[in-house]
């Protein structure tokens, strides 16, 4: 009977292949085909825990140290691991309030309840010592070693910089960085990023479905060792730096002093400034809302950098070297002041009192506008009265190759380019051929549309006390080791006047310390060779502006200084620069009376 | 006049080698699943590859003194086996012990058992007995229901231990009622009511009595309409609505939140990868990241640091899986498909009925377990906790399978003089 069945078997037979091969097929599909399950394996077991290099150290050109890095600690949290505790006792371990705590713990468990996160971070030392004995009270939670910086100075803070966790738009761009890492944000911290921060070291672990660490991955073949930052020395000299920021405290303004052989940047003071220590750690987002919101002093403006003036009568040893090379005047050529330079429609550039006929060497001395602005005229005028324009571009490339008009690519973010006009601005403003010489005379003077910043004025001094040249400026000289810098940083950018013309300059600019329009600013056993000057400043008083370097041959410092509101350069910036060319090559300040009033003078109106 | 031979004559040894197979592989694969690098020892008795390796040994103590009984005894004694084990399952109601949920363990001394493995091959050696009877009337059925009744019985008492795996395991039967006679009408019932019951779960149940009403008119126009048509097609569309409203009534009332749960996940209801779709999310990643060739002996990290629950019991091809990878899962397959298809054939050749019949609920009962428990690794099936056979930890398993596919063999020894 039963055999009438018998193709039943064969349906029975199909049933067991088909479901195998509905496996296989299965199989086939999560095994071979998918990729995700893979991924998510490694996410089940793998912990990838991130070791922080520390930071490199920053020292000044004589070896103190500037910026180090003092231990702070993370607090993580494993959410799921958290258990029943004294939580008020935990907030104020902390010094958080039991809301952040509930707030934080949501956030974290939303990120993943079994990896950890950082609960709250840069814990510092003194918190951590109350902390650390009481951390068995808390299950789940765990410290972390971070570092933070540390400055030994409250001084240069635009220039060193600081450094932050790096924004979801840095995390985008570049695969280094991940959410609560450290990126340097401005200054030398950001500049150097890559040098100082070395790189990040991964170890791999291998934990189990309770997070308990069951060893490394592979035995650490995967692993990478971290590597250390590298420690950078910079050309500042760090003594320099605080007697200039002393010696602006109330004022605006900036004083750039650099080393016209090397192009090392001595000094790079911005006023007012602030103590680097507040934009560090926990309090560094209070501090800086703060910082931020202080309109009147507007403190994290870097005025070194960023700040652009007219360069005012300064502008006067570069109009005369051009006027030279271009050949409109000789060291010996004079020219009289009738107390200014009439323009012909009425309009007069007018001069102060002084005696005259003036040379070339007296007009710097005493500062002549007449002086300038026929120089100027006869520059603009040297192929006749019409070529306006073809005489302007000469001038104009002559000024951008003292390094004006242009960023000078010093080793700082943020720099800005300040302005030498084009002749095409003036073919905009005045139509083509309907402007000449007289149109632009105020050039001659440094007024007008002429913009300049501090390091750039500082590096066009030193470019008149090379006598033709100028290094790059750069405030770093060594990264790893001292006096390493880049050789090609050392390149000599020479301007468009001939050497043999800048004797006749530099002697009038002596002239202007020992007897001329700054004789504050004199320094009996050195010979400053200087240049004084005065921005007009449309919104209040003029700005005080004074460029010098010293000694007269061979020199070690070129330095510009700029006050604002502080009148007419002699005033505040003269005295200033020779206070820190004073500090400078002797050491100390032996006018100690000067100083102190120069520190205590307030300029800063409400 | 039978002559006495030695135990191994004339046995089946592509089943025996096939068997020994799957156990080693089980006991390697458990020892990965559980190593512990302080206990590296595969023959530590304190952890559980030394223990299945006693199980393992007991087991095949078993196998041989399965071999050494008169190959008669089983169908003389088919009903008393099954009567005791029944006895014992419902004296397990009463004094067994819960584990996990489930009151199915037996403890004698300090050996844990769990007699429903054990019903199992009592059931086959009844079925057999009962199939095998030379007046019985394979048309009728009445037949047919009292062979259910014998499978339904054992089945119902399990349930009453609530271990639902063991007692779904039952259906098996049905693919042998199947090959000696009842109407293949039972199978597609049996297929049809599972669909019925998803859709119980997932949709109004007013729409899809709507649904079953309509095919229930449209089935009744296809016939020739006569009064006797209406009442058959009448008496199915009630029993599917009555269906429909139990398959409701049970999984909301009478389930387990646990397992009401995981049936919500795998009909798609919820998909909670943290709650009860943890268990085959993490299965999948176990054996999903083993990719082709695997990642090695002892070298799986889902299975080995307890990201696949139970993986050394029901979840044990994950290790496989993880492992061994794609080839290694592939053999792993074949192999069990080979075995199902010697039985097969092994059981198309006996003489006698008794051992036909009984070989079938061998290859049936093996072939359950394996579908329902690789199909729940690979989230094809509900998470429904039974063994795979030979190759889970555990004795009582274990030593169930050995027996039931021993007692086989030793028929099949004797094929020639069996009737
Ligand atoms: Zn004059």
């Amino acid at each position: 009977m039963e055999k009438l069945y018998l193709n039943r078997k064969f349906i029975i037979l199909g049933l067991f292949l088909f479901t195998g091969i509905i496996f296989i097929i299965r199989l086939f599909y999560i095994q071979v085909m998918a990729e995700n399950y893979i991924l998510s394996a490694n996410n089940n077991v793998l912990r990838y825990i991130t070791q922080y290099p520390a930071r490199g150290l920053i020292y000044d050109r004589n070896g103190k140290l500037l910026v180090y890095n003092e231990a702070a600690y993370d607090m993580m949290v494993i959410p799921r691991e958290v258990k029943a505790m004294d939580t008020s006792e935990f907030c104020r371990l902390l010094g958080i309030t039991v809301n952040h705590f509930r707030e934080r713990l949501t956030q974290a468990r939303r990120y993943s309840s079994y990896k950890p996160s950082v609960f709250e971070s840069q814990i510092n030392r003194e918190n951590f010592g109350a902390l650390q004995e009481k951390m068995f009270m808390f299950h789940g939670f765990f410290v972390q070693p971070r570092t933070l910086r540390s400055y030994s100075y409250p001084a240069a803070a635009h220039m060193l910089g600081y450094i932050g966790e790096a924004s979801p738009s840095i995390i985008a761009q570049s695969p280094y960085y991940k959410a609560s890492d450290y990126i340097g944000i401005s200054g030398i911290e950001k500049s150097y990023e890559t040098e100082l921060r070395g790189r990040k070291g991964m170890k791999i672990r291998v934990v189990d479905v309770h997070n308990r660490d069951m060893g490394s991955f592979q035995e650490g073949h995967y692993d990478t060792i971290s590597l250390p930052g590298r420690d950078l020395w910079s050309s500042i000299d760090v003594d320099l730096q605080i007697l200039g920021e002393e010696l602006m405290r109330n004022k605006k303004g900036s004083i750039v002093a650099i080393e016209p052989s090397s192009g090392e940047v001595l000094c790079l003071v911005s006023s007012p400034s602030y103590d680097p220590n507040l934009l560090v750690g926990r309090i560094r987002n209070h501090n800086f809302s703060l910082l931020s919101a202080d309109s009147i002093n507007i403190p994290l403006f870097n005025r070194a950098l960023m700040a652009t003036y007219p360069p005012g009568s300064t502008f006067k040893t570069v109009n005369a070297l051009v006027g030279l090379q271009e050949g409109v005047i000789t060291a010996s050529t004079r020219f009289g002041c009738p107390g200014g330079f009439a323009l012909g429609n009425g309009h007069v550039v007018g001069c102060h009192d002084h005696a005259g006929p003036l040379d070339l060497e007296e007009s710097i001395q005493h500062s002549c506008n007449t002086y300038y602005c026929r120089v100027f005229k006869s520059i603009l005028e040297k192929d006749g009265f019409y070529a306006t324009d073809k005489d302007f571009n000469i001038w104009r490339n002559h000024i951008l190759s003292f390094g004006l008009g242009k960023r000078i690519g010093l080793d700082l973010p943020s720099e800005l380019s300040g302005n030498i006009p084009s002749s095409a601005y003036y073919d905009k403003y005045y139509g083509k051929n309907r402007w000449r010489s007289l149109t632009v005379i105020s050039l001659a003077i440094g007024q007008g549309e002429v913009l300049v910043t501090p390091v750039q004025l500082a590096n066009m001094t030193t470019v008149i006390a090379n006598r033709g040249y100028y290094i790059i400026p750069h405030v770093i000289k060594g990264v790893g080791q001292p006096d390493s810098v880049n050789r090609t940083l050392m390149e000599k950018h020479f301007c468009t006047v001939d050497p043999g013309y800048f004797d006749v300059v530099v002697d009038g600019m002596e002239k202007v310390v020992l007897a001329g329009t700054a004789t504050n600013a004199r320094l009996d056993s050195i010979s400053i060779c200087a240049k004084t000057g005065t921005a007009q400043n449309p919104h209040g008083d003029n700005h005080s502006i004074f460029i010098a370097f010293a000694p007269k041959d061979n020199p070690k410092i070129a330095i510009s200084v700029i006050v604002e509101n502080a009148g007419w350069g002699a005033s505040w910036a003269a005295p200033i620069a020779s206070l820190m060319i004073e500090q400078y090559l002797k050491g100390e300040v032996k006018r100690s009376e000067l100083k102190e009033r120069m520190m205590n003078g307030n300029l800063i109106k409400p | 006049m039978r002559r006495e031979y030695g135990i191994f004559h004339r046995i089946d040894w592509v089943m025996v080698f096939l068997y020994l197979a799957l156990v080693l592989f089980g006991w390697i694969n458990i020892y990965a699943a559980v190593y512990d690098e302080s206990q590296p020892s595969i023959f530590d008795l304190s952890q559980r590859y030394g223990k299945q390796m006693v199980w393992i040994a007991a087991a095949l103590l078993l196998a041989i003194v399965t071999l050494a009984i008169d190959p008669k005894f089983f169908s003389q004694f088919a009903w008393l086996i099954y009567s005791g084990l029944i006895g014992v399952l419902i004296l397990v109601i009463f004094i067994g012990r819960d584990i996990s949920g489930a009151r199915s363990w037996l403890h004698i001394g300090s050996v844990a058992i769990q007699p429903a493995e054990f019903a199992k091959m009592a059931t086959a050696l009844v079925v057999a007995k009962y199939l095998s009877k030379m007046d019985l009337n394979l048309k009728k059925v009445q037949t047919w229901m009292k062979a259910t009744i014998l499978i339904l019985f054992p089945a119902l008492l399990i349930l009453l231990q609530r271990d639902m795996g063991s007692a779904l395991v039952f259906l098996a039967f049905i693919l042998v009622f199947y090959r000696f006679g009842m109407s293949g009408l039972v199978l597609i019932a049996l297929v049809a009511m599972p669909v019925i019951g998803i859709l119980a779960l997932l949709i109004n149940k007013l729409i899809l009595i709507g649904i079953l009403f309509a095919g229930a008119v449209f089935f009744y126009f296809m016939t020739q309409r006569k009064f006797r048509h209406l009442m058959i097609v009448l008496v199915i569309f009630l029993g599917s609505v009555g269906y429909v409203f139990s398959v409701d009534y049970a999984v909301n009332h009478i389930l387990q939140p646990h397992q009401r749960e995981r049936i919500n996940v795998l009909i798609g209801k919820t998909s909670d990868l943290k709650g009860a779709g943890y268990n085959v999310n993490q299965s999948l990643i176990a054996i999903g990241s083993g990719q082709i060739l695997g990642k090695g002996f002892l070298h799986g990290t889902q299975t080995k640091y307890n990201f696949v629950p139970e993986q050394s019991t029901d979840f044990i091809f994950c290790t496989v899986g993880e492992e061994w990878g794609f080839l290694g899962s592939i053999v792993l397959i074949v192999l069990y498909l080979i075995l199902f298809i010697r039985i097969l054939t092994v059981a198309e050749r006996q003489r006698s009925k008794f051992c036909r019949v009984y070989g079938y609920s061998v290859a049936s009962i093996l072939f359950f377990h394996f579908a329902i428990n690789i199909g729940m690794t690979l989230g094809l099936m509900p998470v429904i906790g039974i063994p795979l056979p030979f190759l889970s930890y555990g004795g009582s398993s274990l030593w169930a399978f050995t027996i039931l596919l021993f007692i086989f063999i030793r028929q099949d020894a004797y094929r020639l003089e069996l009737v």
